[in-house]
């Protein structure tokens, strides 16, 4: 096991390599970042040396051996926007992102399981019913449309119009508190109240895809031996639910919020924009359109790194719950 | 799905139908709710084949629009009293009921081209991840990482800037984004199927890996990643408009329904609300068809749910 | 789900509690503002970006300021005067503290200045407004001299922009002293400002506090707090839920509505930004252009005319700009420098237009592809759309390339476009700045034509222009650059469509005049008494 988990560190850096070489050539394809960002005032002498303290001046395979070189030595290079490093302006960022998908997992997670179930359960009971079809609004609003009409009905309309209505922050990140060294708003009143409709908006579609899976699943699941077994031997329906079900259903769903926990993580922008978050999503999206590229190549490289290890951490996850999983099966 | 499962007294509940065609019809049937869906789907892909014909005005020919009707309400008579803005018109004096027609047409076919293209390379490429193992599970899997950790609007920008403008690209970008998610599912899937007694007797038949993968394993793999296609049809339009409204996307001219909503979004708390509001439904109506539809034929088609 | 139901009641309980206190007015003397962009650096010679120079003047003041008309006032300086063509000499005020307490000198000036081409990394380097300065000459504390390089008219704009630093407080190991990253955290940030810093915390708030001591009016706001809010849509719900007090550029299509909204005011000012289009004029063949047999028909002055007359100025500020933008027939607005207040404005002829399409020989018209940014300037997409359909309209078949930033400028810059849309704000308020780098023949070794992807070119304007550059006096100067201006339009070298009205959306109860350069200073934001 430990030798897997090596392993599969270690095409960690294989992957990061082919990653910062992937960002290199594509930034390169698609513009020239000083042009983004110089006064349109600027001479071309001026452009020039903006160029050279830049270090754009050189060949591309140059500029990428010098940024190899300094990240073999930890340094990844600064901002070309804001002059300072750009791992710390994406840690800076990160655990506000975290807590906010985070809790919009634990949302979807603990709604949407024991919703999907139960429609699995009662295919043709009206509350299987009512939960399927309620899903599908779930992802059939654009995801940037449900943060603003939350935004407007919780944030604007419905303290204006009742008056002791509690009027919920419609922007932004709330108190923090300082937990092992990492700001967190998780944990204070105010830090909820501002993580609600965000973490809302957020889980919606999750919820919605959890809910399906679950239940499709379990429809899956059922029919088969060994829950006619367990319910033979007379277990509870509770156990047979509970344990037996609900296990052999886990490898989809624990798949499924591997992939949506790393695509929040990494690309949560709408949501963080609508309200104004101050996430690492929307940090991308402003690097790329200003091609930064050191925060661009940065990113990208913890983020496939976080693939890897979520998807490791998922690997592992299957071989507990079906004990048929077997990793190393077959590896050389 | 042919017309007759429209027709709910050519396939009678209580009689006992002979082929197993028409007890998937009569099954489906049983369900209003997905008969619903049908009918929805229906006229969404009847609206976008036939958009050209039934549209009064063709909103990609930009010298027909004429800004003094720009942002009519629904109902208003056109400047030139030539047509009627049932539904209103943009910002650009777009006749929205045409865009909404000629967007189905084109939001229709991005998604279900690019989801289909993407779970057609996701399922190869996951269940060869999982049928191999070892080192050519680990290649391709770490190539599904460095495409999941690859943001859209970056894949799309880069498009953009080597290809240039198009439809195909924003295509292109789509697929390219979103096969890796289904290879992840599908090798999920596979890796509990790989070791159960049916594929392990495959083995000792000998069949060829390709059979025993593609004929035998592709099946069973296929619920959870059905349910993970219908709902991403819906994201892949969204995705797109998303892109559109980055600049990024379809041509501007050529408006996709997910970009009628994200430029109409604007005008929502503004007053004139069907400029974002009415391909918002269009959009809906599409989307909840597709999937209650798709709920029911999936549980009708499974042969381990007919009791 | 009863458990469920009692526990959502208690947590409504406690959200009334604390929402109660997030409704409550905000603090007297508590202004947050929702600004549109926050600033890549806090150090003001890092970047010479618009967000970067509102922030450093809260801060900072320069020597020279410009009033809300772009106009030079005094504010370091008292005084400034061209002793000879090439020296300035400028008159400091006295008795001015920094934040830290120490006087403000000649001294600091001269490091302020020396410091610019030494900050490392800068993406957008401030040596731009220090191209002309050649020594400095203290003759006492409050006299500085500054020698040019040649005849710089514009001095006096150009340090306008420069921000005058602690010469004290910036002491450090590095070669500039403080380092961008140190005054990002408020290590050396201390100005002579109506604010003092407090603190930053990225994508998130700056915050800043009254200065007590300051030399001018003082600010009525004990704390301000900006906010990025970059959506359009969620400034507006955040001023509407009271998260903020003010915004910057509410979008255009929401001004209907908080223009009645009974708890909101709006305040407009004319900017200095102009939207124009730049029509491809560098010979043959033409770029984009495919059915002309290879002439270039926008070489022909009267296609040009035949262009800019096609376009409804007036639908497009009415429809699309819900009336926040003026029709341009110049590249700055009167009453800045070398504007005259009758200049024309093509009129909406497009009868007229096709029969000078008639007359230059395309009867038929032609095909044209108009590039464009999506998301640069207000409404930039729709503009360019609209303008599309009126080309089109006279027979010029016109598509719309519209990119993202990166790749328009990418494809502008390698003339790529026949036609483009684009906007430019002079932001030394007067028309030198925008004749030079939008009209002049390239030439980009001496920064003439920078921006000038079009490749219009006019010998005649060009040597007004020159001419201008070097005219110490402000009057014949202006004279100049009008008479320059006027060749351009008259050519249609470029075709401009409006300047931008700039509006800021405020809580009721509060006033702010607005600045043609679209800054927010909560200086000038004061309640109604």
């Amino acid at each position: 096991m430990l030798v897997y988990i090596i392993r599969r560190l270690m095409q960690a850096a294989l992957v990061m390599v082919v990653m910062s070489a992937l960002v290199f050539a594509g930034i390169y394809l698609i513009g020239d970042p000083v042009a983004m960002m110089i006064s349109p005032d600027a001479s071309e002498i001026e452009r020039d040396a903006v160029r050279a303290a830049l270090g754009l001046d050189r060949p591309l395979w140059r500029q990428y051996l010098v940024f190899m070189n300094a990240a073999l030595h930890g340094d990844f290079g600064k901002s070309f926007l804001a002059g300072q490093p750009a791992m710390q302006l994406i840690f800076e960022r990160m655990p506000a992102t975290m807590e906010l998908v985070f809790l919009s997992l634990v949302i979807a997670l603990g709604l949407g399981l024991p919703m999907g179930v139960y429609a699995g359960l009662r295919p043709k009971s009206i509350g299987a019913k009512t939960i399927m079809t309620g899903s599908i609004l779930g992802f059939s609003l654009p995801n940037f449309w449900v943060g603003l009409m939350l935004i407007m009905v919780f944030a604007v309309l419905l303290p204006d119009l009742v008056p002791w209505w509690p009027r919920l922050p419609a922007s932004g990140r709330g108190t923090t508190v300082s937990v092992l060294g990492v700001n967190l708003s998780l944990f204070t009143g105010d830090g909820l109240l501002h993580l609600l409709l965000p973490a809302i908006t957020l889980a919606l579609y999750k919820g919605a895809l959890i809910v399906r899976l679950a239940r499709a699943t379990a429809r899956e699941v059922l029919p088969m031996d060994y829950v006619k077994f367990a319910r033979a031997k007379g277990l509870s329906e509770r156990r047979v639910v509970g344990v037996h079900v609900l296990k052999n259903i886990m490898i989809p769903i624990a798949t499924v919020s591997g992939l949506e926990f790393g695509q929040s993580v990494a690309f949560a922008v709408i949501t963080e924009t609508v309200f104004a978050w101050p996430g690492m999503g929307k940090l991308l999206i402003d690097s790329i359109l200003l091609l930064d590229r050191p925060v661009v190549v940065a990113y990208l490289m913890i983020i496939v790194v976080f693939f890897v290890v979520l998807n490791l951490l998922v690997d592992l996850l299957y071989s507990v719950l079906d004990p048929r999983v077997r990793l190393e099966s077959r590896a050389a | 799905m042919s017309e007759t499962a429209l027709d709910p007294a050519r396939a009678p509940v209580a009689a006992r139908p002979q082929t197993p065609f028409q007890r998937i019809v009569s099954n489906f049937c049983e369900d209003r709710l997905a008969v619903f869906g049908l009918v929805l789907v229906l006229a969404a892909l009847f609206v976008a084949i036939f958009a050209p014909l039934i549209s009064p005005q063709d909103p990609f020919d930009i010298g027909a629009l004429d800004l003094l009707d720009a942002k009519s309400p629904p109902g208003t008579v056109s400047g030139d009293g030539k047509i009627t803005y049932w539904l209103g018109t943009d910002g650009q004096a777009r006749d929205m009921m045409s865009a909404i027609f000629y967007g189905m047409r084109l939001s229709l076919f991005v998604g279900f081209t690019s989801v289909i293209a993407a779970l057609g390379i996701g399922i190869v490429v996951g269940l060869v991840a999982a049928y191999a193992g070892g080192r050519i599970d680990a290649l391709l899997m770490r190539v599904v990482d460095i495409m999941l950790s690859f943001p859209a609007i970056l894949v799309a920008l880069i498009l953009l800037s080597v290809l240039g403008k198009g439809i195909d690209k924003v295509l292109i970008a789509l697929i390219l984004v979103q096969w890796a998610y289904f290879a992840r599912a599908a090798r999920a899937a596979a890796l509990v199927e790989r070791n159960k007694e049916y594929v392990e007797a495959a083995h000792c038949l000998a069949l060829p890996a390709g059979r025993i993968v593609f004929r035998h394993m592709l099946p069973n793999c296929l619920p959870s990643l059905i349910v993970i296609a219908t709902i991403t049809l819906a994201r892949a339009i969204a995705l797109e408009a998303t892109l559109s409204f980055l600049g990024v996307g379809v041509p501007v001219t050529q408006p996709s329904l997910g970009m009628l909503i994200s430029n109409g979004f604007e005008f929502l708390m503004s007053g004139s609300y069907w400029i974002s509001f009415f391909p918002g439904i269009a959009l809906a109506i599409a989307i909840i068809g597709i999937n209650l539809a798709g709920d029911h034929l999936r549980d009708v088609l499974n042969p381990r749910n007919l009791r | 789900m009863t458990r469920f139901g009692r526990k959502m009641a208690a947590m409504a309980a406690a959200v009334a509690f604390s929402g109660a206190s997030i409704a409550a007015p905000a603090l007297a003397q508590e202004l947050k503002i929702g600004i549109k962009t926050e600033p890549s650096a806090l150090d003001p010679q890092f970047h010479t970006l618009n967000p970067n120079i509102q922030v450093a003047a809260y801060f900072f003041d320069a020597l020279v300021a410009q009033d809300a008309t772009l106009k030079t006032k005094p504010a370091l300086a008292l005084s400034w005067k061209a002793i000879d063509d090439t020296t300035w000499e400028f008159k400091l005020r006295p008795n001015v503290k920094f934040h830290d307490g120490s006087p403000f000198t000649a001294e600091d000036v001269v490091f302020t200045y020396e410091r610019i081409p030494k900050v490392p990394n800068s993406p957008g380097p401030y040596t731009i407004y220090t191209r002309s300065m050649k020594s400095f000459e203290i003759v006492d504390p409050l006299t500085l001299r500054i020698h040019t390089n040649g005849p710089a008219p514009l001095l006096p704009l150009d340090v306008a922009a420069l921000p005058i630093l602690s010469k004290k407080a910036m002491a450090g190991a590095a070669p500039e002293g403080k380092t961008t990253a140190e005054l990002n955290s408020g290590n050396g940030l201390v100005g002579t400002g109506p604010f003092k810093f407090v603190e930053w915390q990225r994508g998130s708030r700056i915050v800043a506090e009254r200065n007590d001591n300051y030399w001018g009016p003082k600010p009525y706001w004990k704390t301000v707090i900006l906010r990025p809010l970059s959506n359009n849509t969620t400034r507006v719900a955040a001023l509407l839920s009271g998260d903020v007090d003010l915004i910057e550029d509410p979008p255009t299509t929401d001004l209907a509505k908080l223009k009645t909204d009974p708890k909101i005011t709006l305040a407009k000012a004319i900017s200095n930004r102009v939207i124009y289009i730049a029509l491809d004029q560098h010979g043959e063949p033409p770029i984009g252009i495919p059915d002309t047999n290879g002439k270039n028909p926008l070489m022909d002055k009267r296609v040009r005319e035949a262009l800019s007359i096609a376009i409804d100025r007036k639908g497009i500020d009415d429809k699309i700009m819900e009336g926040v933008a003026m029709p341009a027939g110049d590249l700055l607005p009167y009453p800045m420098g070398g504007t005259a207040k009758d200049t024309p404005i093509d009129k909406y002829d497009p009868a007229r237009a096709k029969k000078l399409l008639e007359e230059a020989g395309y009867p038929k018209g032609f095909s044209i592809t108009l590039g464009a940014p999506n998301g640069r300037y207000i409404n930039d997409l729709k503009i360019a759309q609209a303008v599309a359909s009126m080309w089109t309209r006279i027979g010029v078949k016109t598509d719309v390339d519209a990119n993202a930033p990166p790749v328009f400028f990418k494809n502008r810059d390698s003339f790529k476009y026949g036609a483009y849309m684009a906007g430019w704000g002079a932001s030394t308020g007067e028309l030198s700045n925008a004749l030079k780098s939008l009209a002049a023949t390239p030439d980009r070794a001496k920064g003439m034509g920078t921006t000038n992807s079009g490749r219009h070119s006019n010998k005649e304007m060009d040597a007004k222009l020159v001419e201008a550059l070097g005219t110490i006096d402000d009057t014949r100067r202006e004279a100049l650059l009008g008479e320059a201006s006027k060749i351009l339009m008259a050519e249609h070298g470029l075709i401009p469509i409006h300047f931008e009205v700039s509006v800021w959306a405020m809580r009721k109860g509060l006033t702010y005049p607005g600045r043609a350069d679209q800054n927010t200073f909560a200086v000038d934001v004061t309640p109604v008494k």
